[in-house]
């Protein structure tokens, strides 16, 4: 590690936080509905729908159209795919995604997880990236948007039923948010160097006079809203590692810095909305802090290299440089991991299966903590709130009352829901997991054998089930089981997790608040935001350390004993 | 009854929660416990599995060790909750005793007592009068509805000091069970066979009529779906180890999964619920059901009466002003001779105050004394000696008979007492004011810091009283505490409660008469006296034997031990985990990666002793917390900050630390003994 790396990572994160205050203070406003000089267009817009901003929705009417949209959504998306090889602006002459591949993706993307089985140069026409997936990246993080306001204002309201409007705060996150930060940032990035292009590709003169076609296409926008949505479906199948993907040290960072500013920014949101601004530092403190540890966890790692590597001659200096960009270097490779699995954004700009064992458990286990740290744009505050609840619940009796946060009592049917919620990674990360590792079928699918091929599939259903998208390598996703069951671990990562969170809403939203007093468990400050990290790792946490013991760390504790598989 | 309080563990309690123990074991009963009904399952499990490995001739040691030591953690839990059950079966054994099978008096008519007939206690219905004479026990409860009488409480209230009960009033509710002493009354009995005061109290300390309360069934659904994350985990472990080539035993993952479980606070959580009911009654207050004593953890706002609860109710004597050319001493002696013939508890306060302050003895009445009686009309009393004419009486009053107006100095002196909510007395000696005494409610020594106690608990008291804003708000001011209700009707107090409820806070409040009734049961915590009225007492969730209406304080405190004894043995139990991992992970794969020896921090001996020491200390750290959970946590009135972080790094810290230490050590005696 040096210091040159550290200053490089403070300046980023720093530049996010900073960001993340307008960012903060805008969606609070989105979320008040407070629009200022759009309000027109915006009820102009609103009105042309059918849609009365005014007219609130209960928890289940709430949750009921979220999954109509993306039902509907799912529907689209899936015959686009398949019938691309007819639709236009397909210049590569693809054809139309196979049955599998194309569920697989369309699931992928309405669930905001874009883990590809595919390669997007390789298989996906113009028309497939920019109406079918770069829609879908917009929808579905609005409307993890849209849930993590109903969760805010069931939490700041006081006996209530409603929870906002969707429609209104789906189309409001995607037309005043999204859409005017993807223009923005894609301009950025075109700038610096990234294609926005109908064309295919360019056809060039390599030094050594081959001809070489080099496929790009309409790659900075989707790049930009792949970040800020923390979507990470790359246009290309290597995602930011490749050139036009990632051209430069500053678009990495500009990368770093959209996929963490929604999900930090929420926070704070949260805080303004619920009326005590310390609250949502306090929840942001923990998301930067399990960053830090992470990015920490990670650049020690890979620049402490791999022992076997250093015995056959490579510089102890160099570190660990396989599979990472040269010109970035660990750190900011170490920063971008480590945001884009703990934001469940799941684009890559380094190869993790190329990582040190202990380098690649770090984000497998940021992904298992439940994607909350920051977690994808809206579901990591919902899913951090989820976390919260139980922080509370199991140390706020040692304060003497029945625990509160925010003066909402916990009680019996909020704990029921939040274990609910809680249940679903675990159980469909390790039970999926486990059946693959005893299906020949499955098995087929590793590239490598021992430990190493363990952690390939857990990090396959881990990152499905997170919703986080990115893929370890090694694995030959596009296979029908992996296909199915990668679906099945997004749609369950989802919605099975977003159910039980909306109905803790309701029961929220329904509550008187209590007023705050000193014998009142306090939620902000260093002693809860200890209390929160705790709990995130010890209940999010502690069941996956069995299956990373057979992973990552018998991979590790081997490679120092100079076993190879 | 604060007598027959058995110890924390008396041998016959224990004796009898060794065979209960055995008795809970019953998987019908035990599935109310997830946690360890899983336990049972698994210890169940491993038992077939041991008894198979030595029927084929196999070694089994290592399964049978596994097995009993999963049995007694098992045994400990139900140990656990039979011990806090115990303790209150002893004192419903004692309080059944008193119940015994009473014949008493019925009257047909109440208006002619000449006719009566025998008739069971357990006979009589509500509405049915009887008689009750001197050497009876009332049969059932009831209210007086003729006569007067002193009944001895004690089989209830564990108080033998006789109480006047009367018709009319607040004084006339009776418990069935206790003994007329003196006189005779006759009872309309107000409560059906089975369902008196003294049955439900018996119900209640036996714990047969407990319910989960809200607290618990939400720890419950905490502590099963905890249950469930680990099953998934240790399931699922079957795959991932098939899949590195190793096969774990069922014995090996069976131990994981109980030592991961929150078994800790499974296996005591009902014992805590219990023995916080047990530590109110014998501070001798009856609940109606935990829900009440955990609402009192909760409250946010003590409604208390000023009188008798703040202050000590009578007005005494707290000063003598003297006017212009008198001196105190001078004051004082003719007050106290004014004062000679005043039998009220006021005149009596000036006679013991003037003995405290200056010395002064009263002095024997001489013959020739005549004592001049108080009227409402004059509203002067004094006494006329030999040596002169004494008199004290209302300031405005006692100027106008004399015919003299109030000095200026002490007519300010006046003033300022009037202006604290006290009462001044001019005293004067023939025809001269000599001073004034100062008479005001005393408040009660030591209540102001119960209040900055409670304060710091994040508590607001509020004081009710039918005094005159003035006066309330002096004593407030005196007493500390944060709002007063002044000039207060009972329908004051309601309305009071239930507008701190629609802001979303708790109320207690104490209270005895009839007119309490309402916002006794409107408040979350109404803790009626033994004393009060029947209706106060059905109102209230909370009954105090001893009367004492202060009591209300210590009630929320040990609501808020409850509480606190729940949420440390969870956050301890929840923390433990870490260390289980760490012995038994290792011991589990480290034939097939042996570098996961690294993992073994704690050293243990041999794969074996590590899986056995976690189970064993598993099982051996519930019994250690017994103690702890049937005494309650300590609690201190800090506030919530200070109490989450000293909880937290005792409870939360210490649990992650401690089973490092307690499996080592066990390791290190398996060693040593040759089990390992």
């Amino acid at each position: 590690m040096t210091i040159i790396g550290w200053v490089q990572i403070a300046l980023v994160l720093g530049c996010a936080l900073l960001l993340a205050v307008p960012v903060g203070q805008w969606l609070a406003a989105l979320a008040n509905g407070r629009l200022g000089a759009l309000a027109g267009v915006d009820n102009a817009v609103l009105r042309a729908a059918g849609v009365d901003p005014a007219r609130g929705q209960g928890w289940q009417a709430y949750l009921m159209a979220m999954l109509a949209f993306h039902a509907a959504g799912f529907v689209l998306l899936y015959a686009m795919l398949r019938l691309q090889g007819v639709l236009p602006l397909n210049p590569q002459g693809f054809d139309g995604i196979p049955p599998y591949l194309a569920f697989n993706t369309a699931v992928s993307f309405i669930t905001n997880t874009n883990w590809q089985a595919y390669s997007g140069e390789a298989a996906m026409s113009h028309f497939s990236q920019m109406a079918g997936l770069a829609v879908q990246n917009f929808l579905s993080a609005a409307s993890g948007i849209a849930l993590a306001f109903a969760v805010i204002r069931a939490f700041a309201a006081g006996g209530v039923k409603q929870l906002g409007n969707f429609w209104a705060d789906i189309s409001r996150v995607t037309l005043w948010l999204l859409l005017p930060g993807a223009i923005i940032a894609g301009f950025l990035f075109i700038a610096m160097g990234v294609p926005q292009t109908l064309e295919a590709s360019a056809t060039a003169t390599t030094l050594g006079g081959a001809e070489q076609v080099i496929p790009f296409g309409p790659v900075a926008f989707q790049l930009a809203i792949k970040h800020f949505g923390t979507n990470g479906g790359g246009f290309f199948g290597v995602n930011s590692l490749h050139p036009f993907e990632g051209p430069s040290a500053l678009a990495t960072s500009l990368q770093i810095i959209l996929q963490v500013v929604i999900p930090f920014g929420l926070c704070l949101t949260f805080g303004r909305i619920v009326g005590d601004r310390r609250q949502g530092v306090a929840l942001l403190a923990v998301m930067v802090g399990f960053v830090l540890v992470a990015t920490l966890g990670i650049y020690a790692a890979e620049a402490g290299g791999n022992p076997l590597h250093i015995a056959a001659g490579v510089s102890p200096l160099q570190g660990n440089m396989e599979g990472k960009d040269l010109r970035f270097g660990q750190a900011l490779a170490a920063l971008f991991t480590a945001t884009t699995t703990g934001a469940s954004c799941g684009a890559v700009n380094a190869m993790i299966d190329s990582f040190t064992p202990l380098g690649g458990m770090v984000p497998l286990f940021l992904i298992q903590l439940g994607e909350v740290l920051p977690g994808g744009v809206g579901s990591g505050l919902y899913g951090i709130l989820i976390f919260a609840l139980l922080a509370v619940f199991v140390a706020g009796l040692m304060v003497g009352r029945t625990p509160e946060y925010l003066g909402k009592k916990v009680q019996a049917r909020e704990v029921k829901l939040a274990m609910l919620a809680v249940l679903v990674l675990p159980a469909v990360i390790l039970g999926l997991t486990a059946t693959s590792l005893v299906l020949p079928v499955a098995i087929a699918s590793l590239q490598d054998a021992g430990p190493h091929g363990l952690s390939e599939m857990l990090y396959a259903y881990t990152s499905a089930a997170g919703n986080n998208g990115s893929a370890f390598g090694g694995l030959t996703a596009d296979t029908p089981w992996l296909n199915v069951t990668l679906a099945i671990a997004m749609v369950l990562g989802r919605f099975a997790f977003v159910i039980p969170v909306l109905a803790i809403a309701g029961s929220l939203a329904a509550k008187p608040r209590t007023p705050e007093g000193p014998g009142t468990l306090p939620t902000h400050g260093p002693l809860f935001i200890g209390l929160l990290a705790g709990v995130i790792l010890i209940l999010g946490g502690l069941q996956y350390l069995p299956s990373l013991a057979l992973g990552p760390i018998a991979e590790h504790v081997s490679m120092i004993a100079g076993t190879t598989f | 009854m604060q007598t027959s309080a058995p110890a924390l563990f008396d041998s016959a309690i224990i004796r009898q929660a060794s065979l209960d123990a055995v008795k809970k074991l019953n998987p019908a009963r035990l599935i109310r416990n997830p946690v360890i009904f899983t336990t049972e399952i698994v210890s169940i499990l491993v038992t077939l599995l041991a008894i198979r490995a030595a029927g084929a001739g196999e070694p089994y040691g290592f399964q049978l060790g596994v097995a009993a030591w999963l049995w007694m953690t098992v045994l400990f839990a139900t140990f656990a909750e039979a011990v806090a059950e115990g303790r209150g079966k002893a004192r419903a054994a004692s309080l059944r005793a008193s119940r015994g099978d009473t014949m008493a008096r019925w009257v047909p008519n109440p208006d002619d007592l000449a006719i009566v007939a025998p008739r069971a206690a357990a006979e009589l219905k509500r509405g049915d009068h009887v008689l009750v004479e001197a050497g009876e026990i009332i049969p059932s409860d009831g209210e007086v509805v003729q006569g007067i009488a002193s009944v001895n409480e004690s089989a209830v209230t564990g108080e033998s000091a006789p109480v006047i009960r009367e018709a009319g009033g607040d004084r006339s509710a009776v418990t069935g069970g206790t003994l007329v002493v003196s006189d005779r009354i006759v009872v309309r009995i107000t409560a059906e066979a089975g369902g008196t005061f003294l049955d439900r109290m018996i119900a209640m300390v036996e714990g047969a009529s407990r319910q989960k309360t809200p607290n618990e069934i939400a720890l419950d659904i905490l502590l099963a779906g905890m249950t469930i994350i680990f099953l998934i985990a240790v399931v699922t472990l079957v795959g991932f180890a098939s899949y590195s080539g190793s096969a774990p035993s069922v014995v090996v993952l069976a131990a994981l999964l109980v030592t991961l479980i929150p078994t800790t606070i499974g296996g005591l959580l009902s014992a805590i619920g219990i023995a916080g009911m047990d530590r109110l009654v014998r501070f001798n207050v009856l609940a109606t059901s935990g829900r009440a004593v955990e609402a009192a953890g909760d409250v946010d706002v003590l409604l208390l009466d000023k009188t008798g609860t703040i202050t000590f109710g009578n007005r005494q004597a707290a000063a003598f002003i003297a006017a212009p050319g008198v001196t105190e001493a001078e004051i004082a002696e003719a007050a106290v001779i004014a004062s000679l013939a005043d039998t009220t508890p006021e005149g009596r306060s000036i006679l013991s105050f003037a003995k405290e302050k200056y010395g002064i003895d009263a002095p024997v009445m001489p013959a020739g004394a005549r004592p001049v009686p108080f009227t409402a009309q004059t509203r002067i009393s004094g006494m006329d000696m030999p040596d002169g004419a004494y008199r004290k009486g209302a300031v405005d009053s006692l100027a106008a008979s004399l015919g003299q107006p109030v000095p200026t100095e002490l007519a300010a002196g006046i003033d300022r007492i009037a202006r604290t909510g006290a009462t001044p007395l001019a005293v004067a000696r023939d025809g001269r004011i000599l001073g004034a005494i100062e008479l005001k409610d005393i408040v009660k020594p030591g209540i102001r810091e119960r209040f900055v106690e409670l304060r710091r608990m994040g508590i607001r008291t509020v004081m009710v009283t039918g005094d005159n804003r003035l006066t309330a708000a002096a004593i407030a001011a005196e007493a500390g505490v944060d709002d007063f209700i002044a000039e207060a009707k009972p329908q004051d107090k309601l309305d009071y409660i239930r507008k701190q409820q629609n802001e979303g806070r708790l109320v207690a409040m104490a209270g005895d008469g009839t007119n309490d009734a309402p916002a006794l049961a409107q408040a979350d915590v109404g803790l009626a006296m033994q004393t009060g009225t029947q209706a106060a007492r059905e109102a209230g969730n909370m009954v105090d034997l001893d009367s004492d209406p202060t009591k209300l304080i210590e009630v929320v405190a040990i609501g808020k031990q409850l509480l606190i004894t729940r949420g440390a043995l969870t956050t301890f139990s929840i923390a433990n985990d870490v260390a289980k991992y760490f012995a038994i992970l290792p011991a589990i794969f480290v034939t097939q990666y042996p570098g996961l020896a690294a993992l073994n921090v704690m050293g243990l001996t041999s794969p074996q002793s590590a899986i056995l020491s976690a189970v064993i200390f598993n099982a051996l750290i519930i019994v250690a917390l017994v103690p702890l959970a049937l005494r309650g946590v300590g609690y201190a009135s800090l506030g919530a900050a200070a109490l989450l972080r000293r909880n937290l790094l005792i409870y939360g810290v210490g649990g992650l630390l401690a089973p490092f230490v307690g499996i080592k050590i066990i390791d290190i005696i398996l060693t040593l003994i040759g089990v390992a």
